[in-house]
């Protein structure tokens, strides 16, 4: 399954000398300088940063909603003017509907773009990718946060999208569903190879991850570090303890403390 | 355990809503009679209650209820549709809220007991203008409310629904509309009850029907058990309404009554 993984694998987005300078009346910040990275189909990317460097602001361009000063995004080779429907959102919190049901939640993108057929059938497959068989018709109330998270990953996936951006997904989570979530994640991740960009704070989340992980620096951030990671997959949990894990991790510290330190 | 102590507690709340009518009923009585008053100044429950089966019987009571409903029931959902419409173009538009927030207040302080009579004096002393009185009173709560409640939707969900391209109307729909509908329905409740009141004021203005002209007729005559029929009257009517809201946000807002003993927990 993944003996080609990375002879042929084509490009799917490209930042090209993408900088982004908040204004308001208080002045200007620069948030972000100039960055360029390539992202490869099927790729599992995380990013890491300071506090405030920039990564929600690039994964909020990416999905086009907000919009950068200069440089170039390009999506399956198409320029990114706002908003796309390949692109698969997963915010920090769950961020879902508390009037809507497990089921309605996920299948909320498929309204927004008028499906009716099969709307129900596919709301429901992802009802079983994520493990919630049995919860379709509860409320968000009623779910666990890792519960409700499972749920807004299904409705990032629901309509197939080419890439997804995750920002802090597993971020108020406790340390224990966390670690699960991030290896369910995996297990969904797996079974169709999506392409993945995956903000976060944790270097020992996206090292389990991901393919490859980018360092911010600080504000305003340009690329400081480009790690392969090149962990044998798929991944047990029990990578976290091997010699090379530590050594990764180690390198990514090294290189988030540079900055923390500027 | 913890629902079955609710529910007995709830059962005897209400057990103690007859219990307290009787009590109430029971010291008008004694205060009557031991304060030796007369029947203008405070008729006894008895008084009031023939006065009331004289007033139905005679098809008065109905007639002049027929007329006050009528009003409030216009002059509500006039002032609820304005209000709710205008609040959904001041929450969409920063510039049209910062051009119109001065009127707005002002039409606030201006306090509707002294408008409206000129509002009777322009409009004539009929229907139009007792709906236009409430209308208005109902105008401003719903108005805020409104406007708060569309502000109050989280900014995640409208970035969800950018990101996935909805249009204005689906957004209205499938975000703003139910996100904003508990705290849009606090100023239904507030809204309901204000309409009786400003369909009364008119009345008490200038008008030859409805229990404002009633309670008017009541206090000419000397008849003071019938102004109390027609203040009981108005209280039913304004209950009533009121309770009407509160069944709408029992049916409309089932998702946030659920949780109510999670949220305690978990926030
Ligand atoms: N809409 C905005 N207007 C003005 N400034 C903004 C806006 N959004 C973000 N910023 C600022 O841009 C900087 C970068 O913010 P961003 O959220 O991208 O950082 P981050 O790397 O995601 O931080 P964190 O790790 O804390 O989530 C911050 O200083 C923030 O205050
Ligand atoms: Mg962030």
């Amino acid at each position: 399954m993944n003996f080609y993984r990375n002879e042929m694998k084509q490009t799917l987005l490209e930042v090209q000398k993408l900088s982004a300078t908040f204004t308001d009346h208080a002045g200007s910040l620069r948030v972000l300088d100039k960055l360029s990275f390539e992202v490869m189909k099927g790729d599992f990317l995380c990013v890491l940063g300071p506090s405030g460097s920039g990564k929600s602001t690039l994964l909020r361009i990416l999905a086009g909603l907000v919009r950068s000063n200069s440089g170039t995004v390009t999506i399956k080779q198409r320029a990114l003017h706002g908003p796309q429907p390949g692109i698969g959102l997963v915010f920090q919190d769950a961020n879902l509907m508390p009037w809507r049901t497990v089921l309605e939640n996920i299948a909320l993108p498929l309204e927004v773009r008028n499906h009716t057929n099969g709307t129900l059938t596919r709301a429901k497959r992802l009802v079983e990718l994520v493990g919630l068989q049995g919860f379709e018709h509860a409320l968000p109330h009623d779910l666990s946060g890792g519960m409700a998270q499972r749920v807004a990953i299904a409705r990032a996936l629901v309509q197939d999208p080419d890439v997804l951006l995750m920002d802090e997904p597993f971020g108020s989570l406790d340390a224990i569903t966390r670690e699960r979530m991030g290896e369910e994640l995996l297990r969904i991740w797996e079974m169709d190879h999506k392409t993945v960009i995956l903000v976060t704070h944790d270097i020992s989340e996206a090292i389990y991850l991901a393919d490859r992980v980018l360092v911010l620096s600080a504000r305003p951030a340009s690329l400081k570090l480009d790690l392969k990671i090149q962990l044998p997959r798929p991944r047990r949990p029990s990578v976290r303890y091997t010699r090379e894990f530590g050594k990764l991790a180690a390198r990514l510290r090294a290189a988030i403390e540079a900055e923390n330190h500027l | 355990m913890k629902k079955e102590n609710k529910r007995s507690r709830r059962s005897l709340a209400w057990a103690l809503v007859p219990i307290s009518l009787v009590i109430g009923i029971l010291l008008w009585t004694a205060l009557v009679n031991l304060g030796g008053l007369p029947a203008f100044i405070l008729p006894p429950p008895a008084l009031v209650w023939g006065r009331f089966q004289q007033a139905l019987a005679d098809g008065s009571l109905v007639r002049h209820v027929w007329v006050t409903l009528q009003e409030v029931v216009l002059g509500l959902f006039l002032g609820v549709l304005a209000a709710s419409a205008l609040g959904y173009l001041l929450a969409k538009s920063r510039r049209l809220e910062r051009a119109l927030a001065p009127y707005v207040v002002a039409s606030q302080s201006v306090p509707i007991v002294a408008i409206a009579p000129l509002l009777v004096i322009w409009f004539g002393p009929g229907l139009f203008s007792k709906v236009l009185i409430s209308a208005l009173i109902v105008f401003f709560p719903v108005l805020i409310n409104t406007v708060v409640g569309l502000h109050s939707v989280p900014h995640d969900l409208r970035d969800l629904m950018r990101s996935l391209r909805a249009g204005r109307w689906q957004t209205f729909r499938l975000l703003e509309l139910p996100s904003s509908m508990p705290v849009f329905l606090g100023g239904l409740r507030i809204g309901a009850t204000l309409s009786v009141i400003g369909a009364v004021v008119g009345e008490f203005v200038g008008a030859d029907r409805g229990l404002g002209f009633l309670i008017n007729v009541g206090r000419g005559e000397y008849d003071t058990a019938l102004v109390f029929v027609a203040v009981f009257t108005l209280i039913a009517m304004a209950l009533a309404l009121y309770g009407l809201v509160v069944w709408l946000e029992t049916r409309l807002l089932w998702w946030q009554h659920k949780p109510r003993e999670t949220n305690l927990v978990g926030d």
